[in-house]
């Protein structure tokens, strides 16, 4: 029909569209929080790689001591993610800069901060270990392949580095959890491990299935939900894993979506852990889904919808879908079964089932006759994603005349349904705004041809909480379906108050792109019985031995696995009925906790072929500054051309990883890895040796990989009230002091990161302080990510200078006390803290209770309130000073640092600026740090890993830089923590991670912006250039910032030479 | 395998009904106007004879009934999408009798007969408008948004919307569909109007063909198993420019997809209200099949039926 063919049109469209920006959507791809997704678990992976090298290498040559500090750099979530190695890097300079400053921004203060960190660390710890247990396969098998990867060893090696520190950390006297003693105990658990262990507090979340099984999964208390996801992602063996979230049920029944980014426990409220694995974004056609595992999962799930009349359809069409379902779980009809009837009428298809449509159901099953279970599956969703209702999230509401009304949220847009009839829609690209306050939900239309104003409609909800609920699946669901890339959280310039949540994971874009990449041999699953939907079996009768002789028949037509394995045994009956088999009962005996999926993982030999971002080898070259200069430009070049250029997605095996691919052990590897990205990457960020991981690398290919590490440390402080210089921020209005200032050198930050992350591929940004009152979201779609522009504003806040605002602040918070501790925080959804998290949420509970006297009941009551941040416009007034020279000296320092690297050796520049000014030519430079020579590390994992492989060696050096400061942060008053923000983005030869941090001392409001840029490039890549753009391009992006310190480290690996 | 929703299906049967000489007198119309009523039962023969010589459609033919002047119009007895016909409750009391012959006749064709038993209810079919991917359903003052919900919940599969009507009788007064994705629209303001609501409430994406004349964008677009795709419209002796702008289809539909056929029929509102005069206008241009559009013919097991009607008297 044309019709259809229309939409599919709209489809293409869209798809091109997204072609059209592949750097931006791979950028996103890439970072997304979600690293672990098995899609790009090789690109992403990589990019952790490299990120844990950092990380790792810096942390390595720290003395233990040093360590031992915390850092409010920390803050920026450390959790965030199975992956860690953000954090951890980030924390690792935390602590050099630390102390390197000195005193100064230690924030101890802080007991939460502490705690929390604690808690992350063990719950690094644990992953690694339990991913081994988890993993019936000895970490051989990874190992073999794992070479060019980060091999278990690694893990366990670096992560008892780790240990090593966490327990002094522990020793400290810092006080977390007791060990539940998890029995995780494995080969690989050091004793350090064990007592870390001892210390987990641990949790048992019930995760209902969708195929009606129960999946209980042990999660640190602390965890975010991410980490839940993730584990039943790989419990499921789910690559395409973006369509799916979980669910719980709040104190009021309603069914909320986890969010991932944010600690589960602070979001169910009630201790009851009992979640729902369930479809959030419905896509509108499954054919485009690349996995038959997916489409069962959606078909799973479509089933539960229509069974329970969510998805309302005919008569015929649940006949239709119901005989599909029979084909895909029992296979062909057989002609001799008696009675099949008997057992169609135990299944539920529909809310209203009768005998007619079992008939039907029947008949149509009997003339499926030949269909795989997969195509099956495929009819099934052809024919259900027609209905008018899938894909639709209703809510109840009332319009602005208190009539009853529903309204709809789907991929196209928002449905107004008046009883069973639709009697309005908002397209997307029709909506310009998206907020609610209070229990109002209001869109704002883009005004029609014939109309002058855009007009706004309101709704009105049953409860604030159903509203914000409605406005966050209204944010995702745009971002989901209408976004190349996630939205930056913050952008912002302004100062804005409110709620800053966002869509923290992959567009339909970015997973389709994901998924195209995926490249591992179909996984075997079984489809479960329609059992979850059965009804008692009670006087039915068992359809047993022709029956039981019948299915094994056909399954094995089907190809199946003769003994199907139905995960649940609740119903004993029931599972013999579907089975027919009573061999099948055994299997029933796993019980329902065994994925049967993850234990039977495939491993097939396949192309696998893992997607190295930056594979690139290094060369070094010393440089003049002019040569560097001249260089510039054909360096940006490149990286255009790069990020113009197709996705890097298809990962074009090089020379390695064609090896890698070639041996099975490989392949293994590889899937191993996607199946179980989190851990991995979790144990990767584990490690605190970078150089280890790096050693991997280079030792496959014998080359010689450098990474360098500029770590650019902005201050700017804000001390008079004259001084204040917000380049960025022009409509700031003159009442708003220091608060806003702040807020707006944040949003330039942001800005900075926004376009690094464009630059690079990252986007995972996700704010997560959401205002129980109100929010706004702009759905631009045109824009995608620098214009897309959703903040949320308090009731104070001026709308007209949002608009004037290309870029909006989302994530600023103020506390209406300045005097006690203004608190401005934004969280970058990987990187967040949990200190941070922690922190911010006890602040914002103050400012909450001040700042919202009306509503604090009720916010109380809702989990969310405490996270979210309510901005009041702090009374002092301060400034910042600004220092553009400080880039340039940068610059410089970094040029000069570089000489050593041929030698493999990694410097690690700390240049403190004074003030405001660095100088070029004379940095007040300060080798402080040691060289370390990584090679027992390097060598063993060598080893270890593959005899094929060679071995690298790394040496490591790092040199520090700092220059003077001002008042500084040495004066040891501990300064308030403020915001911690991380931003990362990568593109091919750079990585980019921001950091931002905000404190408050005495009276002088500090913020500081750390950035980490990793290059990483091979011998065509003038490091020495590329960094120069690097630091010169941080330094226009702040304007306003001044450089106190410079950290080059750079690491070189030598493989040949050691061999 | 064709879907259940496989748009228009195909289209197998007519159901039509004789004018009764009360017709002349008797029927509702929204101007008095002289009905010649055995030019009109020529006109409606005609008809009946394309349906069933010409379209090889099955005509069920129901018999006149004098004491329901209006039964000519059976469009607006039932409402029949896929195997399920709705029997609706028709706007006007003087004709709620009218769905009783055609009950009968649909449950004859082995249709899910599902009836509208809500007294508050009033349903026209000439309000609804299937585009083979969703309902419209205008409001008009013959159908009330009780009625649109009964239709909604009797075919649930489908998005079933409202449309305000403004002016004229029906929805389908002033527009239709003329192909798959394709509405035929009026020129008028309230047309118009209708039409970026429906276009504003559809997920899905339609082409329009605007026609000069509302009353000729009332047309019967079917899709036959060996004809291709059928278009029943007026006769260019009545609205000459009209049938132009359709037959401007002809090209249209020749490029990605089988040529379209082109039946013209015609009703003279103006004089008689009723005289459905029968005149080809085009040519046949041979079986085609669409297997893009309509891939897999087969509705499983159902027996598609359109249910022909004679269009409706604007002038009621």
């Amino acid at each position: 029909m044309t019709t259809e063919a229309g939409t599919e049109t709209e489809v293409k469209e869209k798809s091109e569209e997204s072609a059209a920006q592949p750097d931006q959507s791979e950028k996103a791809t890439e970072e997304n929080q979600e690293v672990a997704s098995a899609e790009n678990v090789a690109t992403e992976g990589e990019e952790k790689k490299e990120k844990d090298k950092e990380g790792k290498g810096i942390s390595r040559f720290l003395p233990p001591w040093l360590k031992k500090q915390k850092s409010q750099s920390q803050v920026p979530g450390k959790e965030t993610s199975p992956t860690k190695e953000a954090p951890r890097t980030q924390e690792a300079v935390a602590k050099v800069t630390e102390e390197e400053e000195g005193p100064a921004p230690a924030v101890n203060g802080h007991p939460e901060e502490v705690e929390e960190k604690e808690e992350v660390k063990l719950e690094q710890k644990r992953e690694s270990p339990s991913k081994a247990s988890a993993d019936t396969q000895p970490a051989k098998e990874e190992k073999v392949e794992e070479s060019a990867e980060k091999a278990p060893e690694e893990a366990k090696s670096t992560a008892e580095g780790e240990g090593a520190e966490e327990e002094k950390k522990e020793q400290k006297g810092e006080v977390e959890g007791e060990g539940e003693g998890e029995t995780l105990t494995s080969i690989f658990q050091s004793p350090l491990r064990l007592v870390r262990k001892a210390k987990m507090k641990l949790v048992v979340c019930h995760v209902t299935l969708l195929d009606g099984t129960e999946f209980p999964c042990e999660v640190e208390k602390r965890a975010k939900g991410q980490y839940l996801f993730f584990k039943v992602c790989e419990h499921l063996n789910l690559l395409e894993k973006d369509y799916f979230g979980l669910t719980y049920k709040d104190n009021h029944e309603q069914r909320c979506w986890l969010d991932p980014t944010k600690e589960i426990k602070r979001q169910i409220r009630s201790n009851n852990w009992q979640f729902a694995f369930n479809v959030k974004f419905y896509p509108p056609d499954p054919s485009l889904l690349t996995e038959d595992i997916t489409r069962y999962l959606l078909c799973l799930q479509l089933r539960e919808d229509v069974a329970s009349g969510r998805l309302p359809c005919s008569f015929v069409t649940h006949a239709l879908l119901g005989s599909y379902t029979l084909q895909a779980e029992l296979g062909d009809y057989e002609p001799e079964q008696p009675r099949p009837l008997d057992y169609i009428s135990q299944l539920t298809f529909a809310p209203n089932q009768n005998k007619e449509m079992e008939e039907k159901i029947l008949e149509l099953y009997m003339s499926h006759r030949g269909m795989t279970p997969a195509q099956a599956d495929s009819q099934f969703l052809e024919n259900a994603k027609k209905l008018s209702m899938y894909g639709v999230d209703l809510h109840h509401a009332k319009d602005s005349e208190g009539v009853d009304i529903m309204l709809g949220v789907c991929a196209n847009g928002l449905l107004v349904y008046k009883d069973r009839l639709r009697i309005n829609r908002f397209a997307w690209p029709k909506i310009l705004k998206i907020s609610y306050k209070r229990n109002n939900f209001y869109i704002k239309i883009r005004p029609g041809e014939a109309e002058q104003f855009e007009s706004t409609v309101g709704f009105k909800l049953p409860n604030h909480r159903s509203a914000k609920r409605l406005w966050k699946v209204c944010v995702e669901n745009h971002s989901f379906f209408r976004l190349n890339t996630p939205e930056p959280p913050t952008k912002a310039r302004f100062l804005t108050l409110g709620s800053k949540f966002r869509y923290s994971g992959r567009t339909q874009t970015q997973t389709r792109q994901a998924s195209s990449l995926i490249d591992r041999p179909a996984p075997t699953f079984e489809r479960t019985s329609s059992k979850r939907i059965s009804r008692s079996l009670d006087g039915a009768p068992v359809i047993s031995i022709t029956e039981a002789g019948r299915d094994l028949a056909s399954s094995a037509e089907n190809g199946r696995e003769p003994n199907l394995e139905l995960p649940s045994d609740s119903k004993v009956q029931e599972v013999e009925l579907s089975l027919g088999d009573v061999e099948a009962t055994p299997t029933q005996s796993h019980g329902p906790t065994e994925p049967v999926l993850s234990q039977s993982p495939l491993r097939v030999h396949g192309d696998n072929i893992y997607v190295r971002h930056s594979n690139l080898m290094l060369e070094d070259h010393d440089k003049t500054q002019e040569e560097v200069l001249k260089h510039q430009a054909s360096i940006s070049q490149l990286k255009r051309s790069f990020m113009e250029a197709p996705p890097p997605s298809p990962p074009q095996p090089n020379q390695w990883e064609k090896r890698l691919t070639s041996s099975p052990a490989t392949t293994l590897r590889i899937q191993q890895q996607q199946q179980q990205v989190v851990s991995v990457a979790q144990t990767e960020a584990a490690a605190a040796d970078n150089t280890n991981s790096d050693t991997k690398e280079p030792g496959k290919t014998t080359e010689v990989e450098i990474e360098e590490t500029v770590v650019i440390q902005e201050v700017s402080k804000a001390t008079k009230p004259g001084h204040v210089t917000v380049t960025m921020a022009p409509p700031v209005t003159p009442p708003v002091q220091q608060e806003v200032r702040e807020q707006e050198v944040k949003a330039a930050e942001e800005a900075v990161a926004l376009e690094e992350a464009k630059a690079g591929k990252q986007e995972s940004i996700s704010s997560e302080s959401e205002s129980e009152e109100e929010a706004e979201y702009h759905p631009n779609v045109a824009a995608s990510i620098s214009h897309t522009q959703i903040p949320e504003e308090k009731e104070e806040e001026i709308e007209e200078e949002k608009r004037e605002e290309d870029m909006k602040v989302e994530n600023s918070y103020s506390t209406p006390d300045a005097a006690s501790l203004p608190t401005v925080a934004s969280q970058s959804a990987e990187a967040a803290a949990a200190e941070a998290e922690e922190s911010r949420r006890e602040e914002e509970r103050g400012k909450k209770e001040r700042a919202e006297e009306e509503e604090r009941a009720e916010e109380r009551e809702t989990e969310e309130s405490t996270e979210d941040p309510m901005v009041t416009p702090d009374e002092t007034p301060n400034g910042h000073t600004l220092s553009e020279e400080g880039t340039a000296a940068l610059v410089a320092l970094a040029e000069e640092e570089k000489e050593p690297k041929m030698n493999g050796e990694t410097s690690l520049a700390e240049a403190e600026p004074r003030p405001q000014v660095i100088c070029c030519s004379e940095p007040p430079v300060v080798k402080t740090e040691m060289v370390t020579i990584s090679d027992t590390f390097a060598a063993q994992k060598t080893e270890i890993a593959t005899k094929e492989v060679p071995i690298v060696h790394t040496e490591t050096k790092t040199i520090t830089y700092e220059a003077a400061q001002l008042d500084g942060s040495a004066d040891g008053e501990p300064g308030v923590l403020m915001t911690a923000q991380t931003i990362t983005s990568e593109s091919l030869c750079t990585t980019t991670t921001t950091h931002i941090t905000k404190t408050l001392k005495g009276g002088l409001s500090e913020t500081r912006i750390e950035k980490r840029i990793v290059i990483t490039g091979d011998a065509d890549i003038d490091h020495d250039q590329a960094l120069a753009q690097a630091i010169k391009e941080a330094k226009e992006q702040h304007p306003d910032m001044s450089v106190t310190r410079v950290v080059v480290h750079k690491e070189t690996e030598l493989a040949e030479e050691e061999d | 395998m064709a879907g259940l929703m496989a748009g228009f299906g195909n289209f197998t049967h007519a159901v039509v009904r004789g004018i009764p000489v009360s017709l002349a007198k008797e029927a509702l119309r929204g101007k008095e106007s002289e009905v010649d009523v055995a030019k009109a039962r020529r006109e409606h023969e005609a008809y009946v004879e394309v349906l069933r010589m010409r379209l090889g459609l099955e005509v069920v033919e129901l018999p006149a009934d004098e004491s329901l002047p209006d039964c000519v119009f059976v469009e607006d007895a039932a409402v029949v999408c896929g195997d399920t016909a709705l029997i609706t409750r028709p706007g006007a009391e003087s004709r709620r009798k009218e769905t009783e012959a055609m009950k009968c006749a649909l449950k004859e064709l082995d249709l899910n007969i599902v009836e509208m038993t809500d007294e508050t209810a009033t349903l026209d079919g000439g309000d609804v408008l299937f585009t083979g991917r969703e309902f419209f359903v205008g409001l008009s003052k013959r159908t009330n948004q009780r009625g649109a919900e009964i239709l909604a919940d009797a075919f649930k599969d489908y998005a079933v919307s409202t449309v305000p009507v403004l002016e004229g009788l029906h929805l389908k007064s002033f527009c239709s569909m003329g192909g798959p994705g394709l509405i035929v629209i009026g020129s008028s303001e309230p047309a118009q109007k209708a039409l970026k609501t429906m276009q504003q409430m559809s997920d899905h994406r339609y082409d329009k063909l605007t026609v000069p004349d509302d009353l000729a964008a009332n047309c019967i677009y079917m899709n036959l198993p060996n004809k291709g795709h059928v278009l029943l419209h007026c006769t260019a002796d009545e609205f000459p420019e009209s049938v132009k702008v359709l037959h401007s289809l002809l090209h249209m539909f020749t490029l990605p997809t089988p040529t379209l056929n082109i039946f013209a029929t015609t009703y003279c509102p103006k004089v008689a209200p009723l005289a459905l005069r029968n005149t080809i206008k085009t040519t046949q241009q041979g079986p085609q099949k669409d297997s893009r559009l309509f891939g897999g013919f087969i509705l499983l097991n159902y027996q598609v039926t359109f249910l022909c009607c004679v269009s409706s008297n604007p002038n009621l």
